[in-house]
């Protein structure tokens, strides 16, 4: 690589300094591979895929399963050298703004390009069963690709521009993939309602972006720059405060909290493999990561900031975790959980340095619970031919692989001990408690108690009692299965690397600051299983026999409003989607009409007029000019002629007389 | 030892004569031969310049022009005996159909 090379490498805090200094390893110095190899999967799929055998998959797969050994090469590294490594070279620069493209690698870098490649390759192979004589196959690889690409960018960049480019590209990416069935009109509005949600919240991202770059004196967008000027002191508080508040909005828009998480559930218009990837585990994970990326502008801003990330986290846990409790759509319970789940995130990031580790533990162990259980619901939909639980019923019968491993998923998402969610959950309710925000942990035990219930709920109705549809029930293909199975293994044990007897390796890698010593409490542990239990129990007692009318409906003016959304998107279509549609439109329209197509109008007849001009002059003056030439040759020609006589001796009388005229003129 | 310009000026006269033959005359044998008067006057310049200038080459020009005018003749010749079978004429004026 040419231009300015840098190599930062920086310690990660006072006591990283004690972990032995060695240069960072192949795999780490050559992260930027992952994406690259991602982008030329994605080119190859596009451009050979439909004449490669199999339609295309191969190229995504091969990518993929290169870039999760680079990834655990990284991690590797990371495990065995503290040191954090950084390379970029320049971009561009616009007057004292340099704008570099780079990759920074430390442990969170790490741990994310872990689950990144590993779930999109599971997604990747379970689409082969799923996406089977799908009209669009190979198109669906290639944006698959394009987008795990584009996460990777995101998880690689060193600087913020950077980091946008990748997350617009996944935005791009998220938005063709839900509106990939755009034949129904349903999934393309879906779709433009996703895109245009999530943009809500990039506009103040954007603006955040700027606001950090003006606290570096326009030199840079570099992320560890800015970390390092905003620690510095020198920057006022307000414009700290300001742009972290700015860079959250992105987190609201994409990681789907309120009030703009409307968007997710419908963008379970999307295939299944395309909500386990993008809408669960890793997409929507790009928000919070967003916020420990740049945790540095959060700490040294205002309390009020990281108190209104934990506030909006507390809302929208409760929310989503209520909305999820009256879905019959299995898909559109687990998006609910989803939002519910990356709110648990949110506010363990609003608990600061304490919370941060924690927050990042969820987001670990989440991303496999999540892809096992969207995945497992694929598996279920493939079968029932229908989304709707009040279709299904009695799976367990029929999908043996799918019962089982969707009910390791489930335990996990309820948080029941030892899988990995109760882990992680632990984990930040403890944070909250050490930081004595009881009202936080409060609601992050209530939401436990939910999402157990709503777990419970929604396992039992699926897969319990008998089979209320009209399929022929059948189990998934290997490719489907054999997923679902390496992600029921790894929620199984990614709990076990933050769990403090074990030693807890994940904390050594994920950090803020410095390591902090894991710690297990026993009476957190214990009233969080209290809390599962209750909700696990409740659920037991109210869903262990099949209900044609769903108990939770029958709650009166809550269940009414929780059917309806809150009318939030009731608001947003009727308040804001429909007046500026309508009147604004209906400007828009008159402008078109009276402006644009007057212009255009305007244009035609100029064109017109004018090209009456040009004909005129293309007649005359240069029809005139041609045949002028032709009519002056023809003359020419007709007086030439009388000299040809055919006398020869005529012709001999012009030769003397040459001879003799060239004689004079040489021998004057 | 006749003198160089003596012989030049007889060349000249000769070629002349040549000249006015082949633009003046009517029958084709006639401009043959005054075609034949203006070599042999470059002949004779030839074997003149050759004789002063002790060089030899110039008398070996003179036979080369003589071969090549003998088979000039003998295709003249030929082309006038076929003009005058298809035309009964040799007259030079009468032969201008290779024009507009």
């Amino acid at each position: 690589m040419v231009g300015l090379v840098q190599i930062l490498a920086q310690e990660g805090g006072e006591s990283a300094q004690a972990i032995a200094q060695t240069a960072p390893n192949w795999f780490v110095q050559h992260a930027f591979l992952i994406p690259l190899l991602c982008f030329a999967s994605a080119a190859l799929t596009l451009f050979f895929g439909k004449r490669t055998p199999g339609k295309g998959p191969v190229y995504g797969i091969l990518a993929l399963s290169a870039g999760l050994i680079l990834a655990l090469g990284v991690l590797w590294g990371i495990a065995h050298n503290g040191a954090n490594y950084e390379h970029d070279i320049t971009w561009f620069t616009i007057g004292s703004l340099q704008i570099q493209l780079g990759f920074f690698i430390d442990g969170l870098t790490g741990v994310m390009l872990l689950v990144v490649t590993s779930i999109s390759l599971m997604v990747h192979i379970y689409s082969l069963g799923y996406m089977h004589g799908d009209t669009r196959y190979t198109w669906f690889y290639f944006v698959l690709s394009t987008f795990t690409g584009a996460m990777l960018v995101v998880v690689l960049a060193s600087n913020l521009f950077e980091l946008l480019v990748g997350w617009e590209i996944m935005g791009v990416c998220s938005y063709l993939l839900i509106g990939h069935w755009y034949e129904d009109h349903a999934n393309s509005s879906a779709a433009i309602k996703a895109f245009l949600t999530t943009r809500v919240g990039d506009v103040p991202f954007m603006f955040g972006i700027f606001a950090l770059v003006y606290a570096t004196g326009m030199t840079t967008s570099n992320i560890q720059v800015i970390s390092e000027t905003v620690a510095g002191g020198h920057v006022s508080v307000l414009l700290i405060t300001c742009a972290a508040l700015l860079m959250f909005g992105g987190t609201i828009g994409k990681s789907a909290q309120f009030p703009l998480y409307t968007w997710l559930p419908d963008a379970m218009a999307g295939p299944t493999p395309v909500s386990a990837l993008i809408h669960a585990a890793t997409m929507v994970a790009a928000g919070i990561y967003l916020v420990a990326r740049t945790f540095e502008v959060f700490i040294h801003a205002d309390p009020i900031a990281l108190t209104i990330v934990s506030i909006v986290g507390g809302v929208t846990l409760m929310l989503a975790a209520l909305l999820a409790l009256v879905q019959d759509d299995i898909k559109k319970v687990l998006a609910y959980s989803t939002i519910s789940q990356l709110a648990y995130m949110v506010a363990a990031l609003g608990l600061g340095e304490a919370g941060y580790p924690a927050a990042m533990f969820h987001l670990f162990t989440h991303a496999f619970f999540k892809a096992l259980l969207f995945l497992g619901a694929g598996s279920v939909i493939h079968a029932a031919h229908s989304n709707n639980m009040s279709d299904m019923g009695g799976l367990r019968k029929h999908m043996k692989w799918t019962y089982w491993t969707f009910l390791i998923g489930s335990l996990a998402l309820a948080g029941v001990p030892p899988f990995s969610g109760f882990f992680s959950k632990d984990e930040i309710i403890l944070a909250a408690k050490d930081q004595h925000i009881y009202w936080l942990m409060a609601t992050l035990l209530i939401g436990a108690v939910i999402t157990a219930f709503y777990t419970t709920r929604m396992f039992l109705k699926t897969f319990h009692g008998e089979y209320r549809g009209t399929e022929h029930l059948h189990e998934s293909p290997r490719s489907m299965t054999a997923p679902l199975g390496v992600l029921a293994v790894a929620t199984c044990f990614a709990g076990l690397l933050g769990f403090a007897p074990v030693g807890a390796p994940f904390l050594d890698w994920v950090y803020f600051g410095a390591p902090e010593a894991a710690v297990f409490s026993l009476p957190v542990a214990l009233l969080s299983i209290v809390a599962v239990a209750v909700g696990i129990y409740s659920g037991w007692v109210i869903y262990r026999t099949y209900r044609a009318k769903d108990p939770t409906l029958n709650l009166g003016g809550f269940s009414t409003l929780l059917v309806h959304k809150y009318y939030l998107d009731d608001f947003y279509f009727n308040d804001i989607v429909r007046p500026i549609r309508d009147t604004w439109s209906a400007g828009i329209y008159w402008f078109n009409q009276n402006v644009l197509d007057g212009a255009v109008n305007g244009a035609a007849v100029a064109a017109r007029s004018g090209s009456g001009v040009i004909m005129w002059i293309d007649r005359n003056i240069i029809d005139g000019a041609v045949n002028g030439a032709g009519t002056a040759m023809e003359t020419f020609g007709k007086g030439l002629r009388l000299v040809q006589t055919g006398k020869v001796q005529w012709y001999a009388v012009g030769l003397f007389v040459g001879v003799i005229a060239l004689s004079l003129f040489i021998f004057r | 030892m006749i003198r160089l310009p003596l012989v030049l000026v007889f060349a000249a006269l000769l070629f002349s004569c040549g000249v006015y033959g082949v633009l003046a005359r009517r029958n084709a044998v006639m401009v043959l031969m005054a075609i034949e008067l203006m070599l042999n006057a470059v002949n004779l310049n030839l074997v003149a310049f050759s004789a002063s200038l002790k060089d030899v080459s110039g008398q070996i020009f003179a036979l080369f022009v003589i071969a090549v005018a003998a088979a000039e003749v003998g295709i003249g010749l030929a082309l006038v005996i076929l003009l005058f079978r298809n035309r009964a004429s040799i007259n030079v004026d009468e032969v201008d159909l290779l024009k507009w």
